[in-house]
């Protein structure tokens, strides 16, 4: 699903998971009034009420796994299906679920060093991912 | 509060019966439990009961006999049972009757659950990425713990060994032939390190209990075993649950450590007063994180403890003596009284083949489900 020669002309698979601060991608979270921080912002009264942040585009892995299968709807993804790796990072701010790209199974570890990329979902869409950091 | 017993126990054999509702399933089951009881339906009092995805509990009155008792409908996931028992339970123990029926059952079609976010007030995207899968939860929940305790895959495949070991000794079991641990351990991988053998599948079935008061329980000469505790809790905050896009940074609590804890307060026992338990087992991988959670075992130490056998039948600590989720399945709102009705049969020395020896005294079981929420009970002869 990676590989995308212009990532910048898929469209986002949704608003607001993300946003492109000069050149770099940055995941948006929400912190509520306790200092609490969770991403995505939710849909709610109470995601309304919460300061939007720009979390870390790095941190560590924290578990990952395979998706063996092509899941049942409500997955939108491409119909040939091809096996994905996704898992946790850790930032400073929050633990994520994300796409894992750019790496085999066999190369994750817990605690490795990860970084936000902006990856290919579809032929038409992008989502957020991982990939190991260099 | 006052004591309440378990009088009746009836269970509709798990798995896929053709033609038969789920409901039906139930219905079944209440009708063993009936007779397991020696009573008749016009002797019960009050009823609690529900499914997941085949509708309500209380159109069986239309079927079993319009009594007029009020009966409670309980829609509450993997904790329907828990949620039935408790009703019911609390119903004789408040006074308001002396016999009381919780009654769950289900039937889901093949494959694994799908969800949708909207139901979870989470985003669409996170279900059209691809991300919202429960295999998903317990794979990168066993991973972490694998790799922070030194668990390898090897006891991930024991644990499915025995469930299937298990099952074949359990007439109401779904899965009754032994799979070898090579099998086990080569069959297709769902989400890694979890392979097929490895996870129940959805399935179906029904279940029935009959309580009652100490007064009628002396009153009918019955054959019952005390319910000791009932505690269910939902999830705290930092809790790693499922479709859960994001955790806190701060490790909380888990829903079955705090269940567990309160149980044990309740029963006043702990963990190594525990003849035999039923665990939470959605794949191998749970089975041997719940017993830490619920205080059985250090983490890590389920490695020596599966190496040594110790949860076998004839183990010092017997966990799944019906083969659990792995060989029965897992009908979301029979589930957790599947595991009630399991304990109240060893209790009872009636477990035949699969009977824990030395007349086990106190049974504990564990149910544990989608959003974050865990019930334990603890019964006692």
């Amino acid at each position: 699903m990676n590989g995308s020669s212009n990532i910048t002309d898929l469209t986002p698979v949704a608003e607001n998971i993300w946003i492109i601060d000069g050149d770099t991608p940055k995941l948006l979270g929400g912190k509520n009034e306790s200092g609490t921080v969770v991403f995505p912002i939710p849909d709610t009264e109470a995601g309304k009420a919460m300061q939007a942040i720009k979390l870390s585009t790095t941190g560590k892995l924290w578990s990952f796994t395979r998706q063996n299968f092509r899941p049942k709807s409500p997955y939108d993804g491409p119909e040939e299906f091809t096996p994905f790796l996704l898992g946790y990072v850790e930032l400073a701010e929050v633990i994520v679920e994300t796409h894992l790209v750019d790496c085999t199974l066999e190369q994750l570890k817990l605690g490795m060093e990860m970084e936000l990329v902006i990856t290919q979902f579809d032929h038409a869409r992008s989502t957020y991912a991982f990939k190991p950091a260099r | 509060m006052s004591n309440v017993y378990i009088i009746g126990a009836g269970i509709h054999k798990f798995g896929r019966t053709e033609g038969r509702s789920g409901r039906d399933q139930g219905i079944f089951a209440v009708r063993e439990a009936l007779k397991d009881a020696g009573i008749e339906w016009s002797d019960v009092q009050f009823a609690a009961g529900g499914s997941h995805a085949a509708g309500n509990a209380d159109i069986m009155i239309s079927t079993l006999g319009l009594t007029g008792i009020p009966f409670v409908n309980v829609f509450n996931g993997c904790a329907t049972g828990g949620s039935a028992i408790t009703s019911a339970r609390n119903a004789i123990a408040a006074g308001q009757c002396d016999i009381a029926m919780a009654v769950g059952f289900d039937k889901h079609p093949r494959g694994a659950f799908n969800a949708d976010p909207k139901a979870y007030g989470l985003p669409m995207w996170y279900g059209q990425t691809g991300m919202m899968l429960t295999t998903q939860f317990f794979a990168l929940k066993i991973q972490r713990y694998m790799q922070l305790f030194g668990i390898t895959r090897n006891t991930l495949g024991k644990v499915a060994e025995k469930s299937f070991r298990n099952g074949e000794k359990t007439e109401h079991a779904w899965r009754r032939s032994p799979i070898d641990l090579d099998t086990i351990l080569q069959s297709d991988i769902i989400n890694d390190p979890l392979t097929k053998y490895m996870f129940c599948a959805p399935g179906e079935g029904g279940v029935a209990l009959i309580l009652a008061s100490e007064k009628k329980v002396r009153e009918l000469g019955a054959d019952a075993v005390k319910i000791s505790a009932i505690a269910t809790r939902s999830r705290p905050p930092g809790s790693f649950e499922v479709f859960a896009p994001s955790l806190s940074v701060v490790d909380g609590g888990k829903p079955t450590i705090l269940a567990s804890k309160s149980a044990y307060e309740l029963a006043g026992v702990g963990p190594e007063d525990v003849d035999l338990a039923q665990l939470q087992d959605t794949e191998s991988g749970a089975e041997i994180m719940h017993m830490a959670e619920n205080g059985i075992c250090a983490d890590g130490d389920q490695e020596k403890w599966l190496t040594e056998g110790r949860t076998e039948i004839n183990g010092t600590l017997p966990i799944n003596t019906d083969g659990g989720c792995i060989a029965n399945g897992e009908p979301i709102g029979a589930t957790g009284l599947r595991q009630i009705y399991e304990n109240v049969t060893q209790l009872r020395g009636r477990a035949g083949a699969r009977q824990v020896q030395n007349s086990p005294k106190i049974a504990y079981s564990h149910v544990y489900g989608a959003p974050g929420l865990s019930a334990v009970s603890i019964l006692e002869v």
